[in-house]
């Protein structure tokens, strides 16, 4: 991105952008300011909040924009740091899984960083927690969650596949910015990715409850392949084989089970439904 | 509108590719076609995009972007279904499990999309598989994995250009389901390269690819040309 060239296409429709901006040399200023601090791809977002206090636009952050990075960056905050205490509690293999778990730690905390800069950049106070504010034992439902394997990779697909649906469900209230809109669902597939993967870890360790079922790195109908009905919410309705009025069972003619039907398409929770899931997570 | 117009796509180009000694290992572990994908993808930037106006037009607007996506679950349900049908040498019970799962996912999104745009759905595409040796596991595995890993970057890079929320939606309950599959056959590919560095960048951010980008990549599968000149820009 080239910022002079993006300041002189401006200056050529909008000869008096300075008297709006101070001057060029401010406006670089300013910018360089704020931008040395933040990551580059959160650059669009700062150079839209700096025209946005000159030209009041129509896709500047609304409440319901800056509710919604809030709420993605509160669960941002608590996978991050069950992350950070699930891969220095000692009981995760060295190797591959150690590796994995890592990576996907440093996910997290990449997209609690971008989050973060993008509400400050667009001129929004981003909400902040610590691991203090986090029980991820849920009140005792996982109470071994540090301390058996087993558990902390089931807590770890729960807070995955859970935040899929999150992301999913509130894109629509990203839909009047394309920048945030398009920020959120690289997010989305990447939060996809790592429950694929811890999906086959736990498929591979043999961790499924009941025994004999097969947690694949998709969704099928609403089962967890976890032994208590505590994460139930996070997995029903992913059931559902009817999409935009179109039932997929057998669609086309085509040998598509309800169990294909179902994991072909991941389904969206509510923000009410996704707090009710995580508030046995949050103290307080 | 189907006239023949002999308009042969760039050559990829290469160069700053040459000397990411990482790139090209991984590359190595790709077959062939998945690993042509990739150059293709990564020179795209680079690229002119292609203006062509002949081939099957996917219309303007969100039926246009629907078109765009039925177009490309086209080319995945087609080549999974050759990869059924023809399966590799030493193929295990779990990669066959698995690959007639992820064909059936793609045939019904092919087949959603055909029923939910009706009348205003494009023609039957026909494919071009000759860079694939479907007896090779690399070259599967690779070529599952670069059009996974396209299909999550083109609907990251749609759904800003989609204008009901009730599509993007539809868009977006697809698109997690295309990042599992990238995962799991990068797993094959290469153990724990679910989410590497080449798709995920330093923010922790997927790929995310224009139209234009994604179809100059998926063309090289594509017998039928395509028409995506009037499809929205943002």
């Amino acid at each position: 991105m080239n910022l002079q060239n993006i300041f002189s296409e401006i200056e050529k429709t909008d000869p008096e952008v300075y008297d709006r901006l101070d001057t060029r040399r401010n406006a670089m200023k300013a910018f360089a300011k704020t931008s040395g601090r933040i990551a580059i791809a959160s650059i669009p977002f700062a150079l839209g909040s700096m025209f946005q206090k000159a030209y009041s636009s129509p896709t500047a952050p609304t409440d319901i924009i800056f509710d919604t990075l809030n709420f993605a960056l509160t669960l941002e905050y608590l996978e991050s740091n069950f992350y950070i205490k699930a891969v220095s509690s000692g009981i995760i293999p060295s190797g591959n899984a150690l590796t994995a778990l890592t990576q996907i730690r440093d996910h997290e905390d990449e997209h609690v960083k971008f989050l973060t800069t993008a509400i400050k950049a667009a001129g929004g106070t981003p909400v902040s927690f610590t691991a203090d504010n986090f029980d991820f034992t849920a009140g005792g439902a996982f109470g071994n969650v540090f301390s058996d394997y087993g558990t902390l990779l089931a807590v770890a697909q729960i807070f995955e596949d859970t935040g899929v649906r999150a992301y999913k469900g509130q894109a629509p209230n990203l839909i009047s910015n394309n920048d945030y809109l398009t920020a959120a669902l690289q997010i989305h597939s990447v939060e996809a990715r790592h429950a694929a993967h811890l999906r086959e870890m736990r498929q591979a360790a043999g961790f499924l409850v009941p025994s004999g079922v097969t947690v694949k790195p998709w969704i099928t109908l609403n089962q967890s392949g976890i032994g208590t009905s505590a994460v139930q919410a996070s997995y029903d309705g992913e059931e559902n084989v009817m999409q935009a009025g179109v039932t997929i069972t057998n669609i086309g003619g085509m040998d598509i089970s309800a169990a294909a039907a179902s994991e072909a398409f991941d389904e969206p929770l509510s923000k009410d439904e996704i707090l009710a899931i995580v508030k046995p997570f949050i103290k307080g | 509108m189907l006239q023949e117009e002999k308009k042969e796509v760039q050559p990829p180009q290469i160069e700053g590719m040459a000397n990411s000694f990482s790139r090209r290992k991984f590359f190595g572990i790709m077959g062939g076609a998945g690993a042509a994908i990739a150059v293709a993808a990564a020179s795209c930037r680079k690229a002119t995009p292609m203006h062509n106006n002949s081939g099957v037009d996917l219309g303007s607007g969100d039926t246009g972007i629907l078109n765009y996506a039925y177009a490309l679950e086209q080319l995945e349900a087609a080549f999974y279904t050759q990869v059924i049908k023809t399966p590799f040498s030493g193929i295990n019970d779990m990669e066959m499990a698995y690959l007639k799962d992820i064909r059936d996912h793609e045939i019904a999104h092919r087949e959603f999309f055909k029923a939910a745009l009706s009348s205003k759905a494009i023609q039957d595409l026909e494919v071009n598989f000759s860079k694939i040796d479907f007896t090779i596991r690399d070259s599967v595995l690779g070529t599952a994995m670069a059009f996974e890993d396209l299909g999550v970057s083109a609907y990251n890079g749609a759904g800003s250009l989609i204008t009901n929320p009730d599509y993007l939606t539809i868009a977006g309950k697809i698109v997690s389901v295309e990042a599992r599959h990238a995962a799991w056959v990068r797993d094959m590919v290469k153990a724990g390269s679910f989410a590497a560095m080449d798709v995920v960048d330093m923010n922790g951010l997927d790929q995310a690819k224009k139209p234009d980008e994604v179809l100059t990549i998926a063309s090289a599968f594509l017998k039928t040309k395509i028409n995506a000149s009037n499809l929205p820009t943002s």
